[in-house]
């Protein structure tokens, strides 16, 4: 390993700074946004916790303040954090971009306050996953635009000669969501707070499901593929399992996410060949994730054994795991015959956290064990142990969380389509909900499960911070390393 | 020639673009790039030692990393 590097060119250096930024404020958001989830999710069993401040702790009002920080407040500082790490590493430079670089913390922290103040408030555009108001849109853009600039910049100014396959993932969702969110969010303002959007009726739906499919297809999964792709084989040790093929994999997964959305759609007023596009498309998108998921899983062979010591492995392998089976699922209930089962029950419910609990908050949990030791000079996180605790907490809560929506969910779609004998429906649609109690009542547990993993993270991070063992220390005395790492 | 062939036309063109990357991705004489480019993520622990001097006082390795 290297030593002695004395004459350090402080042009080389990366900035770690912003990373670490991002890196606390994505545990921060992580807590408030799935805090928001168990609250919710506790209004469903209890009625009367809507009443803690009304109108403002009303389910329908705290509904899209949890999707939002959960999305784009947790996964997007990880998000931010990730690809800023891995441009600098990979591209072996330091960051480009100034005072922009700052601007992207504090413009991203602006819009999830504001976000958290409006939502309440009910100020809404009513579009799912992009109910933000204009003013806070243009904010968005503009600090999604000084994104691209500092993380293509730094691409630019490179000092290796190949991109690595881990910034194509990041570039391309970089680019992806700033069309997305700029198409989707063009609104005709009639106040400071008020907006109609600039489409109509069906056009309006179809504009609205393919961002929102893509934000699914673009943020929440070529994003975190990008993670993926850097910090699995970083903490196996050993390059991806196949470069080739993960090549492939980006192209062939953004050429057709892109056709998915109108499987949203379904039986609507959307002309019936693009709802019968959205399923096919959905169904061969089906390929390129599973090959994707096998790249990953395979980086492991030959050192599979490192599972059972590092928790911090064990989090993105399964992760993959949940990821493979949530980009299944999501396939066979793009199939009209299924969505006519599924739609608008909890199983929808439970394949989204299928895929943000199981996938995208575990590969980000687990790339920021990996990365909060290092942003640190830390020879590791303070005790492996509670990172075991979180895995476990993590694993039971999502599984507990997406077997009761699946319970729930087929009941529901049973239940709304059974008729008597003479036409008339067997069930009202209030015995249907009778019939989700228990559901929701695991589905809190799980959830909770879930949040408990995330203070214990808070907890392991703190101490790390302050009381980790650091590298130089650690060198010093060889026997406190057993212990630390 | 109407608008349905181009329609299919451009599945004939997709199908094309794909076997292209695949091939483009699989040739044997792009092995040894692409291996390079696999290590990207072993090949900067210099810089990145360096990078932590802010942190770390003296420069150190974090071998394990």
């Amino acid at each position: 390993m290297s030593n002695h590097m004395a004459a350090a060119n402080a042009n080389s250096i990366y900035n770690y700074h912003v990373v670490r930024q991002f890196s606390i404020m994505a545990i921060a958001w992580g807590i408030f946004g799935m805090g928001l989830g168990v609250l919710i999710a506790s209004q469903l069993v209890w009625p009367d916790l809507n009443n803690i401040l009304q109108p403002y702790t009303h389910f329908g009002r705290l509904r899209p303040l949890h999707t939002n920080s959960v999305i784009f407040a947790f996964g997007g500082c990880a998000l931010f954090a990730t690809s800023y790490y891995v441009v600098q590493r990979t591209c072996q430079v330091k960051l480009f971009g100034g005072w922009l670089i700052p601007f992207t913390f504090w413009g991203w922290q602006a819009v999830i306050v504001l976000a958290a103040i409006t939502l309440p408030m009910g100020l809404t555009s009513s579009k799912e996953y992009a109910e933000l108001e204009w003013p806070i849109d243009i904010l968005l853009a503009l600090v999604w635009i000084s994104y691209a600039i500092v993380f293509f910049g730094t691409i630019m100014k490179r000092k290796t000669s190949h991109i690595y396959v881990a910034n194509w993932f990041f570039g391309g969702f970089i680019a992806t969501v700033a069309v997305l969110h700029i198409v989707n969010s063009a609104a005709i303002p009639v106040s400071l707070t008020k907006s109609y959007s600039a489409y109509a009726g069906a056009a309006d739906a179809m504009v609205q499901w393919w961002y929102g499919h893509n934000a699914v297809g673009f943020f929440l999964t070529a994003g975190f593929l990008g993670m993926m792709y850097y910090f699995v084989p970083k903490q196996a040790g050993r390059p991806v399992y196949s470069y080739q093929l993960s090549i492939v994999h980006f192209w062939a997964l953004i050429s057709l996410y892109i056709w998915a959305g109108s499987h949203h759609l379904h039986y609507s007023a959307l002309p019936d060949w693009a709802q019968s596009l959205g399923m096919v498309m959905s169904l061969i998108l089906l390929a390129p994730s599973w090959g994707g998921m096998i790249n990953g899983i395979m980086t492991l062979s030959g050192a599979w054994h490192k599972l059972r010591t590092d928790p911090t492995l064990r989090f993105l392998v399964v992760s993959l795991s949940f990821y493979g089976m949530s980009t299944f699922e999501g396939p066979m209930m793009a199939i009209k015959t299924v969505n006519a089962l599924s739609h608008n029950t909890d199983w929808t419910i439970g394949h989204v956290h299928s895929g943000a609990l199981g996938w995208v908050a575990m590969i980000s949990i687990g790339s920021l064990y990996h990365l909060i030791p290092i942003l640190f000079g830390k020879t590791g996180m303070w005790r492996t142990s509670l990172i075991n605790v979180h895995f476990w907490l993590a694993t039971s809560g999502t599984v507990l969380y997406i077997a009761a929506m699946w319970v729930n969910g087929i009941t529901q779609g049973l239940m709304w389509r059974a008729f008597n004998a003479d036409g008339s429906l067997t069930y009202s649609f209030i015995e249907s909900v009778q019939a989700s109690q228990g559901g929701y009542i695991v589905r809190v547990i799980g959830g909770g499960l879930f949040l408990l993993g995330m203070f214990v993270m808070a907890y392991n991070t703190y101490r790390t911070v302050r009381h980790g063992a650091p590298v130089q220390v650690a060198e010093q005395q060889p026997p406190s390393n057993t212990q630390a790492a | 020639m109407d608008i349905n062939d181009i329609r299919g036309l451009s599945t004939v063109f997709v199908m094309i673009a794909f076997v292209g990357i695949f091939w483009w991705a699989f040739a044997p004489s792009r092995r040894k790039k692409f291996d390079d480019a696999a290590n990207l993520p072993f090949a900067d622990e210099e810089q990145h030692d360096r990078s932590l001097d802010d942190r770390t006082e003296n420069n150190s390795s974090l071998d394990k990393q």
